[in-house]
């Protein structure tokens, strides 16, 4: 440990020339790359920058096809995950790796759980999982519970502590914390800051320069396969960082807002509520008119997007659309003509795209009955539609019938957006849409939604990310609780602010 | 949520069967005019207990989100080889009985070892290898025969007096202390002894585990460094030797083999109804053999119940197939508690 402190970190995984390729696409090129013991390493880039290739041979998921890796100094081969893992390299994924019908304790303890006479002690695997919980807080998850029965957030927070159990030497996250509560991310710094400081070297992948400002020390920056520039955190602005990642110069993150202006409601509710989980929501959602739904995760943000979208059974209150009232009972119903919503889901892997299929098939499934004559596929049509949500949306592909699942996530985000742009919605919703995307694409999305509202769409916007709520939207509402506990217009759309109301605080006690 | 109401939940499935199985059979007894008796009891368990053995062995598969189709082909098979190599001293019946379970083991690998070496889908992998075990069976035993030690079939098939009485211990049986347990089932013992044994330990070992993860989510299992081949084979080779556990009972039932076609394919699709009704979901992942058992002895008590009510032969297929309807449509009913639709396709 003396060695480390003196050195300020010894470089403990070494990379050399490694380059991988995936058919023609070349991932990775000649990359050199190196982290040490007792440092937080942030790697950046955009999505198809390399980052998820670099993580994937470093844990075992891939092997390189040229160039060697190096442990302490001595060459390692990875042929299994479980291989990493033995020599201490823990990675927690994007896509989360726990299995949804095993508990919680089953799914922290499963590498490796606790045995009596060879058999698994599941009393010493519970306790196990309530201390590691514990430890990053989250004492509230019930270790009995299958992963299936937890939120999103939740299901994050069981990923990490699943990591700890394994004890890693070198610690990857990527985008670990994309999902979580600002509560959660303060929390798993702590666990982080503390790893660190036991020497663990920890590399992070994110998309959120604020978390990377707040806990790393050394940054790397990717672009198309390539290791552009390694340096010290706090080096470079955050202005040339973001140029390094894109490799061009941009000038304004979020397109202008227009002038605030009285717009005719084209959705509305009065007393939503559903389950304990919605308690009575009043809102309008106007001609032209971004709305963002702020707040901490898990206050009823996910559920009034799936109610007005007609996922949710029970749901009381009223909906109006354009005036009058409607009941929607399925998403079916939900983009008919005079409803005409559109819901950009939370999971684009589960809920917004079929994977296996061709990307121009996932392109028309939201609009098939507007493409069909009889009931056949009117296939000039069809292809006119895909080729023209291609362009529109600027989607990198190589060929319309390929897989979408070969899609980076930017791209796969993409698709699920042109897919619904197709039904020519009048109401859009978005739950959390730029979760786990590269920059660029982001701010792709936020001049497309900034367009979608000035051609006359309403729309509404949750988001985790405080920055994009402010940045993109003319209203904001912040919930708490299944309430609508502050609307925010203008110039009060603050971070301040939205912190203030998200922690249901009143304006005066946040001004004192 | 208490832990109790949070355990209640998880395993819903099993409890109905339970429950749906208590119903029936004490119905059963109600209306049999020597209901609530050890002969009835006996005869019933005789007449389960092949089906519970082949629901286990189906269950090993189906919780790693594959069907078995050769589980009543290898039960078949095993059948067979028992009208063969039973016989003899004590010692060449212990050989024969190890060589029985063997053989449904090896049968249950060479299963394994195709999906997983061969990259091939179970249902479509165990097709194939069903029909080379049913060939296997036929040309161990083209005509039905063969010949099955007497003194072993009768006391597997009976009560613990009878194996006492067979054998010579506790004087025969009329021993005084033995006498509390002397009218319990054979069969019955076997049926607890089983799973006890052999599911038990296994679902609670690292492989077990593996295999509810590969059904739960094959892609999360591999990222967690799991050993899924083998958990696979495992859980195979494991079904497999369930499943020859039913062939060799079945022998010493009818002391006899058979390498009946119709039969093996009534086994098997039976096999999958009591894995359904027991409870284990056919995407992998959730149930468990015990479940499956339990799902079996719903099947066979509706056949029972038939018996009783001198039901038109005809008839009974149909009658048979609306109750199983209903009692899958029970494990629906969680449809209609689902606020949110999503959760629906998870």
């Amino acid at each position: 440990m003396t060695e480390v402190n003196e050195a300020g970190g010894a470089p403990h995984v070494s990379l050399r020339g490694v380059t991988k390729r995936y058919g023609g696409v070349t991932a990775l090129e000649g990359v050199d790359f190196s982290c040490r013991l007792g440092s937080i390493h942030a790697v950046l880039g955009e999505n198809g920058a390399g980052k998820s290739t670099l993580i994937k041979i470093m844990s075992g998921v891939v092997r390189p096809d040229e160039g060697e890796m190096r442990i302490a100094g001595a060459p390692v081969e990875f042929r299994h995950p479980a291989e990493a893992n033995r020599a201490g390299i823990v990675c927690i994924f994007q896509e989360l790796s726990l299995l949804p019908d095993l508990t919680v304790a089953d799914n922290i303890s499963i590498a490796d759980p606790p045995r009596r006479f060879g058999l698994i002690d599941s009393r010493a695997q519970r306790r196990r999982a309530e201390a590691l919980l514990a430890r990053i807080g989250c004492e509230d998850v019930n270790p009995l519970l299958r992963v299936r029965d937890l939120p999103l957030s939740r299901r994050q927070m069981v990923e990490i502590a699943k990591a700890l159990a394994k004890d890693p030497k070198v610690l990857i996250l990527d985008e670990a914390t994309s999902a979580l509560t600002a509560a959660d991310v303060e929390r798993v710094f702590g666990v982080l800051r503390r790893l660190k400081a036991e020497g663990v070297s920890i590399l992070t992948i994110s998309h959120r320069m604020h978390e990377i400002e707040a806990v790393a020390d050394m940054c790397s920056v990717f672009r198309n396969g390539r290791h552009v520039e390694t340096f010290a955190q706090g080096a470079r602005s955050a202005g040339q960082i973001v140029e390094m990642m894109i490799g061009r110069e941009i000038s304004a993150q979020f397109p202008p807002k227009p002038a605030p202006t009285p717009k005719p409601p084209v959705m509305e509710t009065k007393g939503l509520s559903w389950e304990g989980r919605l308690n009575g929501i009043d809102l309008h959602v106007g001609k032209g008119e971004i709305v963002g739904l702020g707040g901490l995760d898990g206050q009823g943000q996910k559920e009034l997007l799936l109610a007005l979208f007609g996922v949710l059974k029970g749901v009381s209150g009223e909906v109006k659309v354009s005036g009058k009232p409607v009941r929607v009972r399925s998403p079916l119903e939900a983009k008919r003509a005079g409803i005409d919503m559109a819901l950009i889901p939370e999971d684009r892997k589960t809920e917004g795209l079929l994977l296996p299929m061709s990307i121009a098939d996932n392109l028309l499934v939201a609009s098939l009955d507007r493409l069909s004559k009889g009931p056949f596929i009117d296939a000039k049509a069809a292809a006119a539609a895909v080729e023209d949500g291609i362009r529109r949306l600027r989607i990198k592909i190589g060929d319309a019938g390929d897989p979408v699942a070969t899609l980076s996530g930017g791209n796969q985000q993409k698709v699920v957006i042109a897919k619904w742009l197709m039904t020519g919605p009048k109401t859009i919703l978005l739950n959390d849409p730029t979760r786990g995307i590269d920059v660029g694409t982001k701010q792709e999305i936020y001049r497309l939604l900034r367009e979608l509202a000035d051609a006359g769409a309403a729309i509404l916007f949750y988001s985790t990310d405080y920055e994009e709520l402010i940045g993109c939207c003319d209203r904001v509402a912040v919930m708490y609780d299944g309430r609508v506990r502050a609307e925010l217009e203008g110039d009060e759309i603050t971070e301040r602010n939205i912190v203030a109301s998200a922690l249901a605080m009143d304006a005066r006690e946040a001004a004192e | 949520m208490s832990d109790l109401a949070i355990r209640l939940r998880r395993n819903g499935g099993f409890l109905a069967a339970i429950g749906l199985f208590a119903a029936f059979y004490l119905f059963y007894h109600a209306n049999h005019p020597r209901g609530f008796s050890v002969p009835v009891l006996i005869q019933n368990v005789n007449e389960a207990f092949t089906l519970a053995m082949v629901a286990m062995a189906q269950t090993l598969p189906v919780l790693t989100g594959g069907l078995d189709l050769s589980v009543g082909a290898v039960m078949t098979l095993v059948n067979c080889l028992a009208s063969e190599v039973l016989t003899g001293g004590p010692l060449e019946l212990a050989f024969g009985i190890l060589l029985c379970l063997l053989t449904g083991a090896l049968c249950g690998f060479v299963n394994g070892c195709v999906v997983v070496f061969g990259r091939i889908q179970p249902i479509i992998a165990t097709l194939a290898t069903g029909a080379i075990y049913m060939g296997l069976a036929l040309f161990i035993r083209p005509s039905p025969g063969g010949k099955v030690d007497g003194d072993l079939s009768w006391a597997a098939t009976n009560d613990l007096y009878e194996i006492a009485a067979t054998y010579g211990f506790a004087e025969g049986g009329d021993a005084a202390w033995f006498q509390p347990i002397a009218w319990i089932p054979t069969p019955l013992i076997l049926l607890i002894l089983v799973p006890l044994l052999f599911w038990l330990p296994f679902a609670r070992s690292v492989t077990g585990r593996t295999v509810y993860a590969i059904g739960s989510g094959e892609g999360a299992a591999w990222m967690s460094g799991l050993a899924i081949g083998r958990a696979r084979i495992a859980a195979f080779t494991l079904g497999g030797f369930f499943a020859g556990m039913g062939g060799l009972y079945l022998a010493l039932q009818t002391s006899s083999g058979n390498a009946d076609i119709p039969q093996a394919g009534a086994y098997t699709l039976n096999s999958i109804a009591a894995v359904v009704v027991g409870g284990v979901s056919l995407l992998g992942g959730v149930g468990t053999a015990v479940g499956a058992l339990f799902g079996a002895l719903v099947l066979r008590t509706i056949s029972f119940n038939f018996r009783i009510f001198e039901i038109d032969p005809l008839l009974q297929p149909l009658i048979e197939g609306v109750v199983l309807l209903a009692a899958v449509s029970l494990g629906a009913v969680r449809v209609l508690r689902v606020k949110n639709t999503l959760e629906l396709f998870r």
